[in-house]
């Protein structure tokens, strides 16, 4: 499961870019900031490798290693 | 305050009231810090021994958000405070945030010493090609014809290598990376912490707000695809030439060479003058 922390993220999209697997897109959902928030569209296809986790600049995504 | 939880791998070593970060969207420290966070894990060091010290500058502002000792200090300064705090306690793993500004321009003759002495100090130099802080203008390591409030026209100035300074003045570790290369990175301040000696790591960085608007990458997704494709290995930069090299950031690890180091000298030298150990005060 990924989490994205409405509060701490600020709209860079890096996430989008540095996804080898094309995960993540801009969705319609807003933050208090006004930003559309990245969501993670295609979970089905993380392989779970954290580098969105480390490249986040705010710390706001958390990459879950489980599949529920 | 916040009733959604974050469960990021790297907060809990942030002071969660701080959070979230004054730093511009997009801006390149964070991801420093989250890598400098991961190279730390990976190595046997207990946080309570870390400290952690800073000048003036976005940069500097890291001391400030991480839950451990930390030292925020006058413009240039910090390498100074740093030698002092590792003299006075070589119990400590003192780690210096800087910027390029507070390295190369203000506190550059700090930093030659520093590594002239070789004193076991860790120093993040993240270097973004401009001094965001106080509105965008040209730095020591502005590329070329970089545009800035101070250069309408373009740069016309070189800019510095800091990795030819650092090495030439007899750092022990040198090595340089980009924001697009995380892993490298916390790999790279892994071997720094098991360095003993002075390492110097360079982490060239966006700065969205000052240098990409100014400069045609407008948006931190275009600045880090920039650092992907204009990156070479040192290994493979060994064999071009300078005009192929033209524009290129040059990437990994220059220096790793072992030679005396400073406060274990200081500690010698206390021995033998006086035939007692040296007092450590620490508070754990």
């Amino acid at each position: 499961m990924i989490e994205i922390n409405p509060e701490f993220c600020k709209g860079c999209y890096i996430c989008i870019e540095i996804c080898p697997k094309s995960v993540y897109a801009i969705s319609e959902k807003s933050n208090k900031k006004n930003i559309n928030l990245p969501a993670p569209l295609n979970e089905k296809d993380c392989i779970k490798c954290h580098l969105c986790e480390l490249e986040c600049p705010d710390q706001a995504i958390y990459v879950e290693d489980k599949n529920d | 305050m916040t009733d959604h939880k974050n469960k990021n791998p790297f907060i809990k070593y942030f002071r969660q009231d701080r959070l979230p970060t004054i730093f511009c969207s997009g801006c390149g420290i964070g991801i420093t810090v989250n890598s400098f966070l991961k190279g730390f894990e990976s190595t046997d060091l207990d946080f309570d021994s870390l400290a952690l010290v800073s000048g003036i500058g976005c940069s500097s502002r890291v001391p400030g958000y991480i839950k451990c000792d930390s030292l925020h200090t006058s413009h240039g300064r910090a390498l100074s405070f740093a030698t002092g705090l590792k003299v006075g306690n070589p119990d400590l793993n003192v780690v210096v945030f800087t910027g390029d500004g507070d390295a190369a321009s203000i506190g550059g003759n700090h930093l030659i010493h520093a590594a002239r002495r070789n004193i076991n100090l860790i120093v993040i130099c993240i270097n973004n090609s401009i001094y965001g802080m106080t509105g965008g203008q040209i730095s020591p390591t502005s590329p070329k014809g970089s545009l800035a409030t101070t250069a309408p026209y373009g740069s016309i100035d070189t800019p510095f290598n800091l990795i030819d300074l650092v090495t030439a003045a007899g750092a022990s570790y040198v090595s340089r990376w980009t924001t697009a290369h995380p892993l490298q990175l916390s790999r790279s301040i892994k071997t720094a912490f098991n360095n003993k000696g002075f390492s110097f790591v360079e982490v060239v960085s966006q700065c969205p707000t000052y240098y990409g608007r100014r400069n045609n990458l407008k948006t931190p997704i275009a600045m880090i695809k920039m650092f992907k494709e204009n990156t070479v290995n040192k290994k493979k930069a060994d064999t071009l030439s300078d005009d192929e090299l033209l524009g290129k950031i040059i990437v990994g690890e220059f220096v790793n060479k072992q030679r005396y180091e400073f406060s274990e000298q200081i500690e010698e030298l206390t021995y033998k003058k006086t035939e007692k150990k040296p007092i450590r005060k620490s508070a754990y």
